[in-house]
């Protein structure tokens, strides 16, 4: 797997608050009370930490070995 | 005096002292005042960076655009999390180069990629001129908590020339890492506040926050789908909005530079990994704003909006608190600020235009002299030519967005030279001045700095394209 391959999942959550919003941009279904607007909006920025951990879970094995990573 | 600005003061002081006893004896040179000496592990720089992000546009200009505008102001729900996924990716990279040639700024980076002290002045004097809208934004934000806090007994003037003067002392003492140790108590202060007057607020009015939005909709059906409140903030606006700023969030030059402080490379990846989660308290701040909608409609300021409801709804000493906490939270980013612009003047323009050799000391120097003048210019600019807290940040991100593809290109394309990158950087600036002078802002339904990345972007890619013609 190349370190590159990260940028899949962490392009997921970029494509759903961006090319998503003319689908998104409505009142019902209502989700937790809350307009599907707000919620979609809401729901993507609290899910972005996890395709950020798949990212880097990727991008860490991508670029395990000898040298690489300049952690401690 | 009244009670609630008692408690502001006294919580401005104590982070002053802090920042200065924080700071540390020693000999203060550059490095350490810039950068806090590159050892900060991940809390520290997390602190840091959320202290950069986490300003009085996200407490009085989110909360005052949710209550005027609606629906649009979600982007600011959103972009946060772009810029971070963005940051994933960019800031190692730059972290590294950043390492290996021991550079402390963003125009720093420019010299050490492209070869060319023209293209490094020119990002440093656009970073600086963006710089001053975002600084007038706290300077504003500070000078209405003041206000507000005093019953009108201290006009905006005075207070704002008030903080003024606090942010410039904070910064001539402690520099980066005084400014690091307020940022926690800074952040505490604001989570505290938000999570208190978020939850409370609505559910004192309205039974709770499901209670306010089915009475916002009942009263304003088309405030929470976009367009919103506004005529030309429509779907389109939001999503060019949401590229640019996120592109743009790392682009500040105190943003990208603070990546440098970092220890290594894992830190920075796992801050992106967290930090849109720091983005969901602005939620609350919006429901703040629904609800002063509903209970204080028709205010003149609907930057003021959070803080009239606060002072309405609550005891004083609590007013005092929230109004302390928005306090800090505008005296740390603009001292963030005015450090980073101060350094890059100094470092980037002052230094290469002079023909004798500038030692360190002399810089430190030349620093703060422009510490003072940027800090009068932003104050100056707020004093007479006001404007509202969300349109100041985006005038910002018009102008610092425009990095966005001198950074990519630097960092992934090795072929990329400095003329492209200054061709494309030109032209950016040139569309968004032209769009915004002649008030053609949102332009096509378009945020007029999307319009100059997009254009940006084109004829960088085109001078790239024709260079590579030519030498073949």
């Amino acid at each position: 797997m190349r370190p590159a391959y990260a940028l899949i999942p962490a392009a997921v959550p970029v494509v759903a608050l961006v090319a998503g919003l003319p689908f998104a941009n409505r009142l019902e279904p209502m989700v937790l009370g809350m307009p599907f607007l707000l919620a979609w909006i809401l729901g993507w920025v609290a899910a972005t930490p996890a395709f950020l951990a798949v990212a880097y879970t990727i991008h860490r094995k991508a670029s395990a070995g000898p040298g690489a990573g300049g952690g401690r | 005096m009244t009670v609630a600005l008692l408690i502001i003061l006294l919580v401005v002081l104590g982070s002053g002292i802090l920042g200065v006893v924080a700071a540390g004896r020693g000999e203060m040179n550059l490095e350490r005042w810039s950068v806090g000496g590159r050892r900060f592990g991940v809390i520290l720089v997390w602190l840091l960076m959320a202290g950069e992000f986490y300003t009085t546009f996200t407490f009085l200009g989110a909360s005052g655009w949710a209550y005027s505008r609606g629906a649009p102001a979600f982007y600011i729900l959103a972009y946060g999390a772009i810029g971070y996924i963005v940051s994933f990716f960019i800031l190692p990279p730059a972290w590294r180069m950043a390492k290996q040639h021991g550079l402390h700024t963003q125009p720093d980076f420019f010299l050490a990629r492209y070869g060319s002290p023209m293209l490094a002045g020119l990002v440093a004097v656009v970073g600086v001129i963006s710089i001053v809208p975002y600084l007038q934004l706290q300077l504003t934000g500070l000078g209405l908590i003041v206000e507000i806090a005093s019953a009108g007994a201290v006009t905006s003037t005075v207070a704002i020339t008030v903080a003024f003067g606090l942010t410039t002392a904070f910064v001539y003492t402690s520099g980066l890492k005084g400014i690091a140790w307020v940022a926690i108590v800074k952040d505490l202060m604001m989570i505290v506040a938000v999570v208190v007057i978020g939850i409370g607020l609505p559910a004192m009015y309205f039974g709770g926050i499901g209670g306010m939005l089915a009475e916002l909709l009942r009263q304003h059906p088309s405030h929470l789908t976009f367009p919103g409140g506004t005529r030309t903030m429509g779907t389109g606006w939001v999503m060019s909005t949401i590229v640019l700023t996120g592109c743009g969030y790392y682009c500040w030059p105190h943003a990208f530079a603070s990546a440098f402080s970092a220890k290594d490379e894992r830190t920075i990846r796992r801050n992106a990994v967290i930090m849109p989660l720091y983005q969901l308290p602005v939620l609350l701040v919006f429901f703040v704003g629904f609800t002063a909608l509903l209970v204080l409609p028709g205010l003149k300021n609907p930057d003021t909006a959070l803080l009239a409801l606060v002072t309405r709804s609550y005891p004083a000493w609590f007013s005092g608190f929230v109004g302390a906490a928005g306090a800090v939270t505008a005296m740390v980013p603009a001292s963030v600020l005015l450090l980073s612009s101060a350094t890059l003047i100094a470092k980037n323009v002052y230094r290469p235009l002079r023909r004798d050799p500038v030692d360190d000391a002399h810089l430190m120097r030349a620093s703060r002299v422009v510490v003072m003048a940027v800090a009068l210019i932003a104050f100056v600019l707020t004093l007479w030519a006001p404007r509202e807290l969300v349109n100041l940040l985006i005038f910002g991100y018009d102008g610092i967005s425009q990095f966005f593809p001198g950074i990519v290109l630097g960092l992934f394309v090795r072929r990329a030279t400095a003329l492209p990158v200054a061709l494309g950087l030109v032209t950016g600036e040139a569309v968004v001045i032209s769009l915004i002078w002649t008030s053609r802002d949102p332009f096509m339904g378009m945020n007029a700095g999307f319009v100059g990345l997009a254009a940006n972007v084109t004829v960088a890619a085109l001078a790239m394209a024709l260079g590579k013609r030519i030498e073949n």
